[in-house]
């Protein structure tokens, strides 16, 4: 297991919990009778609504178009009309405008045949215009609009497009059944990325507990000049700059995109939804999401449409066995806690996770002892203590110094902390003070 | 549902691990070699680390009362200090002794400096190195091991013996066996081994301070680097330039000899790992350790003292912020 690559420095190995729901082929989420989608789902600006209260929409008509250089489009779900422009938090924090759509007439894609239509015509400017009006954005969980990203700035190229499928959060398994049930959409989206940035190499990034992901990917891909790499398991392989130094060996520096040593990389969801946009002339109103975690009755694998709410899945998945201690959105490294279960499933909803309180393993924080695990589990080579000291005292000088801003938030440091003080929490907090204190110096 | 689930930053999940579960280690981890020191010295060494720990956890919990202060005694910190305080004193001590050394270790070294992570010195180490330098007689009062303890002899301990002796030595003479011999305290190796000897009630046993100290490294409660670099920079040097003074060549020092006598193996297991008091990183803690390795061998080799674990500790202490300082990891796209 050694012999596989992964990144140098730091990385922890929590307990992985994929079993319960990776070896379950993903089910279809009944349509909901009300659809809220909101009009933030990305990174940027939120969408601009082109509905009204009263509107009729078609199902996947365009409801919100991107109001920005960094903005997506978003979709109607459902075929229905329009009751209400509503503001709402998203489990991440994110205050948005949503639509609430009551589903009413026809779907005009749903249950007829996909009419696919050959791109090998189509111009990379074609391709990306069809990505912003499809509203693809990155799947992984920054949900960062896809036709931005495949731009190379002027004067770059993309030498080397990774597929980020490590999918290294513990619980989720959603990309390893895409990768087992969508192999060919994937290569398909690969071979429309391939035509688009015209990399040298294409090197799909597994980790080596899905087996039979690796061999199903090798196997479709063998005609395609497409390397299949397993990686070692070990968290966060799938954060970009580990991926990048875990396939490559190559340092993204501080501060910079990946573009800067030639890497351009996308989730194997995102693939998908690229090649449903350009193939099939469908925007994004569906993703796979994993409901699962120890209060979830009968975990597993949903395709459920943007804008579901998340108490369906619930019940879809059988229902709460016991009473969690957390509801999470996202994995449970990096996700987000939230409360109302009337929140709607994104286009960013990776997971879905009811934990219990044997699995939070929550405890109120002691002094820090110096132990030096945090600094053993970052895979920025940061000291999060010594950073965390300086937040603490409020010196946000010495801790961007030491490194705040080059931090992937993975919450490795806080995992293994047996203070359990919360460094993650303190890090967010002082990049958005930092943000806040430029913007009042700006006027 | 009858009450909210939480709300709360990532990440959602957490190891198992927590202080107490740290200290706690370290506690079972010395249990085996306090039960052989009441073994080998009697019940006065039952009372002498009963009387530390007690004293380091009544002053914690009072100076915590007094200031009103969260209670801190459920971390077990102020428990591990008093069982390491016991382990340091000589078999009859006066008992009050210890008490002073646990509550100026925990009042002085430990609590005004903020308590548990905040002090800068290993709190055993210097409550033990007050009362050594203020009741020198006491401290320096050595029995010789009887099981039960019955018909206390006195007598030096091994690195006392030959740091006498070396000052006239004799023909023949080729190392710290044959002059222990020569002087009329024939030993083993096996002897010093399990504790057969004159010294601190915690630190005689070599074997059962390594089988604890095992215990704690492969269950990754203390680091490996810090006992490695320790025992094996001083050996490196004992064995280099030890043997010169029974007239032998470089390379010719008894490191056997070294590695099981005086607090060593206590030092480098148990006090030298204190995570409070030492470096962050891995580097960090191999020179830590080295260095603690070098100034054992300097202060047993030249120093007056017949035991320089503590003071190489404590001098290696002070240097934690300079190493944090200036050694640190490898930033990802910053120093590539």
């Amino acid at each position: 297991m050694n012999r596989f690559s992964t990144f140098a420095r730091g990385g922890i190995h929590p307990p992985e919990g994929k079993g319960a729901t990776s070896n379950k082929p993903i089910r279809n989420a009944p349509l909901p009778a009300i659809a809220v989608v909101p009009f933030s789902q990305h990174i940027g600006a939120p969408a601009k609504p082109l509905v009204e209260p009263g509107d009729h929409v078609e199902e996947a008509q365009i409801i919100g178009e991107p109001a920005g250089f960094v903005s997506a489009s978003v979709h109607s779900p459902i075929p229905g009309t329009v009751t209400e422009i509503k503001s709402l938090y998203l489990p991440s924090g994110i205050r948005t405008t949503a639509a609430v759509i009551e589903l009413d007439g026809e779907f005009s894609r749903l249950g007829k045949p996909v009419r696919t239509r050959d791109w090998s015509e189509m111009g990379q400017d074609e391709i990306l215009e069809i990505l912003k009006q499809h509203g693809v954005v990155g799947q992984g969980g920054a949900t960062f609009p896809s036709h931005v990203k495949f731009s190379i700035p002027k004067g770059r190229s993309c030498e080397i497009f990774l597929v980020n499928a490590a999918e290294c959060e513990p619980y989720l398994s959603a990309d390893h059944r895409v990768m087992l049930e969508h192999t060919e959409d994937i290569i398909e989206g690969i071979r429309i990325i391939k035509k688009l940035l015209d990399p040298v190499r294409i090197i799909i990034g597994v980790e080596a507990n899905k087996p039979d992901a690796i061999e199903k990917l090798k196997d479709a891909c063998a005609a395609d000049e497409i390397e299949v790499m397993p990686l070692k398991v070990k968290y966060p392989q799938g954060a970009e700059k580990n991926l990048i130094e875990a396939i490559l060996g190559r340092e993204v520096p501080s501060g910079k995109l990946p573009i800067e040593v030639g890497v351009i990389n996308a989730n194997v969801g995102t693939l998908v939804s690229v090649c449903e946009a350009v193939r099939d002339d469908k925007p994004v109103i569906e993703r796979v999401v994993t409901v699962a975690g120890g209060a979830i009755a009968q975990p597993g694998n949903i395709r459920a449409r943007v804008g579901s709410s998340i108490r369906d899945l619930i019940e879809e998945c059988g229902g709460l066995a016991e009473e969690p201690e957390k509801f999470v959105s996202g994995g449970p490294l990096m996700g987000f806690t939230f409360i109302d279960l009337d929140s709607p499933v994104t286009k960013g909803t990776s997971g879905i996770l009811a934990l219990t309180k044997k699995e939070v393993k929550s405890f109120a924080p002691t002094a820090c002892l110096s132990c030096g695990r945090c600094v053993e589990a970052c895979p920025m080579g940061l000291v999060p203590t010594t950073i965390f000291k300086n937040v603490e005292h409020e010196r946000l000088d010495e801790a961007t110094a030491f490194g705040l801003d080059d931090c992937v938030l993975c919450g490795a440091c806080a995992y293994v902390c047996p203070s359990h003080i919360p460094l993650v929490s303190a890090f967010k907090a002082a990049r958005g003070r930092i943000r806040r204190l430029a913007a009042m110096n700006k006027g | 549902m009858d009450r909210l689930p939480l709300v709360a930053t990532s990440p959602q999940i957490h190891a198992p691990g927590s202080t107490r579960k740290v200290m706690g280690g370290v506690l079972a981890a010395l249990a085996p070699a306090a039960v052989w020191s009441i073994v080998l010295f009697g019940w006065h060494a039952a009372l002498v680390i009963a009387a530390s720990v007690a004293a380091s956890v009544i002053t914690e919990g009072l100076l915590n009362l007094a200031f009103r202060r969260n209670n801190t005694l459920d971390d077990l910190s102020a428990a591990v200090t008093g069982v390491l305080i016991g382990f340091n004193m000589p078999p009859d001590v006066p008992v009050f002794i210890p008490v002073v050394a646990s509550v100026f270790a925990i009042a002085v070294v430990k609590w005004s400096f903020g308590g548990l992570g905040s002090n800068w010195m290993n709190p055993a180490l210097a409550g033990r190195v007050f009362v050594f330098f203020s009741w020198g007689t006491d401290m320096t009062r050595w029995t010789l091991p009887g099981i039960g303890g019955a018909d206390a002899v006195s007598g030096p301990t091994p690195l006392g013996s030959i740091k006498v002796a070396l000052s006239n030595l004799s023909e023949g003479i080729d190392g710290p066996m044959r002059l222990l011999e020569s002087a009329g305290m024939p030993t083993t190796y096996l002897d010093l081994f399990l504790g057969r000897m004159p010294g601190s009630l915690g630190e005689v046993s070599a074997m059962l301070l390594i089988i604890g100290g095992l215990f704690l490294v492969i269950l990754k409660i203390v680091n490996w680097e810090i006992p490695v670099a320790y025992i094996g920079s001083f050996a490196l040097f004992m064995w280099a330039f030890d043997g010169m003074q029974y007239g032998g060549g470089i390379f010719s020092g008894d490191i056997l000899f070294h590695l099981l006598t005086g607090g060593l193996m206590l030092g480098a297991l148990f006090m030298a790992t204190d995570m409070v008091t030492s470096p962050l990183t891995r580097k960090g803690r191999i020179i830590f350790g080295m260095g603690c390795g070098l100034l054992t061998f300097v202060i047993r080799r030249f120093g007056n003292l017949p035991e320089g674990v503590s003071l190489a500790i404590i001098f290696m202490n002070i240097l934690v912020p300079l190493i944090d300082r200036f050694v640190k990891p490898r930033r990802y796209g910053v120093d590539s």
